[in-house]
């Protein structure tokens, strides 16, 4: 019975209630590391580490947070553990550190950490707030990865450096889509990937927030 | 009332409602408090290993420049230099030490006197690190960093002199905002190894390294750039300035004596 809860926490965030898709949070960082597999991968690892650790911590301390400073709270203990993944980063990966600039320390407002702060961890106790931590993370790593991997195979012809299509310029046939490595296309690839998943989960797709006035409507 | 001392203190502490004054700013002094424990350990954990990649990727960038154009210099050994002294500062960390910061530091760094002036520096650090490269004891290729007034930008590069501290190994520029086709051509690889086995200073001891007007003879002179001689006026007297009595002229003078 726990271990079923724990799993749905866990897997729920994947697809069927993806941060990046469902709720478009966290995009900022989608779009601009996405260029290459390798930032994408070691970025998708930085979030997921930061939204584990915050969302424990904050959960161990959901029962003492007092309301004034709530947010505040919050935000201090995840601001911390974003400049020690980034130190972190900067001893042990140091260019990639370089390649990911300032995109590590921008994950301080990313909006699915302190969503996940806010929404669960104070609510809840700390097992299944890690688990909602890990389950998002992935959930937003998933997404990093698919748009990484697009990204690099069809702007570079590489994935995580390898030559897969050989590109004219090195004697093969492919030509690499200059596109695919410019910000835009992280955006077009996102707007095809939540239509793909909305048309297979169509419960996903969202009632429209005003109807025109002429036809019938539901808001009263 | 219970004893005090740090448990109950705490306990009473945690059984305050969560709205009260105490309870508050207990709470937002001890998440400050751990927060900063936190960051401030990792960070002093880290530095070593992140000052040595800094160290790294700064020695790559300066080997870069100067293999462009003599080859890989093999391993550089990073030294701070008193300018105004003319010798090796050991105290100071090379790695840490930023030259552009210290020269807008008015502690850090002198006035240039206007008749000296000659690359159009105003100000210029007391320090400056330099790269060197021995063998078997003896210094043999040493870069400098050199900057000064180009036609409308600042010019900074690294010129490399071999062990004798009077024969140019490589002169590189690597940031300008010259004027591009005409000024920007100092970049290109094929004007800079003009600079390849030109002399400083001639026989009776004056700086004589210049860029030549058009086209050059004898040791002493590179090909202007047509186009450019605004530009190769600067690099002239920015060399002769780095190399004069005011910049590492006092340093390399007293290598000159100890190295021979």
């Amino acid at each position: 019975m726990m271990r079923r809860a724990y799993n749905k926490t866990l897997i729920d965030p994947l697809i069927e209630n993806n941060p990046v898709t469902l709720q478009i949070l966290g995009i900022c960082s989608a779009l601009a590391v996405t260029t290459s597999l390798l930032t994408a991968l070691v970025m998708s690892g930085a979030l997921t580490s930061v939204l584990v650790m915050s969302n424990g911590t904050i959960s161990l301390i959901r029962n003492h947070v007092p309301p004034a400073i709530r947010l505040i709270v919050q935000i201090t203990i995840i601001a911390s553990l974003v400049i020690v993944a980034d130190e972190v980063l900067k001893a042990y990966a140091f260019e990639i550190s370089m390649r990911l600039s300032v995109f590590v320390g921008l994950i301080i407002t990313n909006c699915i950490v302190l969503a996940r702060a806010e929404s669960f961890a104070m609510r809840n106790p700390p097992m299944p707030s890690l688990m909602d931590g890990l389950g998002n993370g992935l959930g937003y790593s998933l997404i990093l990865i698919v748009l990484g991997t697009v990204r690099e195979l069809l702007g570079a012809g590489t994935l995580l450096g390898f030559t897969v299509l050989p590109t004219i310029k090195q004697g093969g046939w492919f030509e690499p889509l200059a596109l695919m490595l410019k910000p835009a296309s992280a955006f077009f690839m996102l707007g095809f990937l939540v239509w793909l998943i909305r048309t297979v989960r169509r419960h996903q797709v969202e009632e429209p927030e005003f109807r025109p006035q002429t036809t019938e409507s539901k808001a009263g | 009332m219970g004893r005090l001392g740090p448990v109950s203190w705490w306990r009473s502490l945690l059984a305050l409602p969560n709205d009260s004054w105490t309870k508050t700013l207990s709470v937002a002094l001890l998440v400050a408090l751990s927060s900063a424990l936190v960051v401030s350990t990792t960070s002093v954990l880290l530095r070593p290993m992140q000052e040595a990649n800094r160290e790294r990727e700064r020695q790559a960038k300066i080997v870069a420049v100067v293999s462009s154009i003599i080859g890989h210099p093999g391993p550089l050994m990073a030294r701070v230099v008193d300018l105004n002294a003319g010798e090796f500062s050991p105290d100071i960390d090379p790695v840490t030490f930023d030259q552009r910061a210290a020269a807008r530091d008015p502690t850090r760094s002198i006035a240039v006197p206007p008749e000296a002036d000659i690359a159009g520096l105003g100000r210029r650090a007391n320090h400056a690190p330099v790269f060197l490269r021995e063998v078997n004891g003896k210094i043999d290729l040493i870069v400098l960093p050199v900057h000064g007034q180009g036609y409308q930008s600042t010019l900074y590069g690294y010129l490399a002199l071999r062990g004798d501290f009077n024969t140019v190994a490589a002169l590189s520029f690597y940031e300008h905002g010259e004027t591009p086709g005409l000024g920007s051509r100092i970049t290109e690889a094929a004007w800079q190894a003009n600079w390849r086995d030109r002399k400083v200073v001639n026989e009776s001891g004056t700086l004589t390294i210049s860029v030549a007007r058009g086209k050059a003879d004898g040791p002493y002179a590179v090909d202007g750039i047509t186009g450019a001689t605004r530009t190769g006026q600067g690099i002239t007297n920015l060399l002769r300035y780095w190399l004069g009595s005011h910049g590492f002229g006092p340093l390399l003078e007293r290598l000159r004596v100890e190295n021979s």
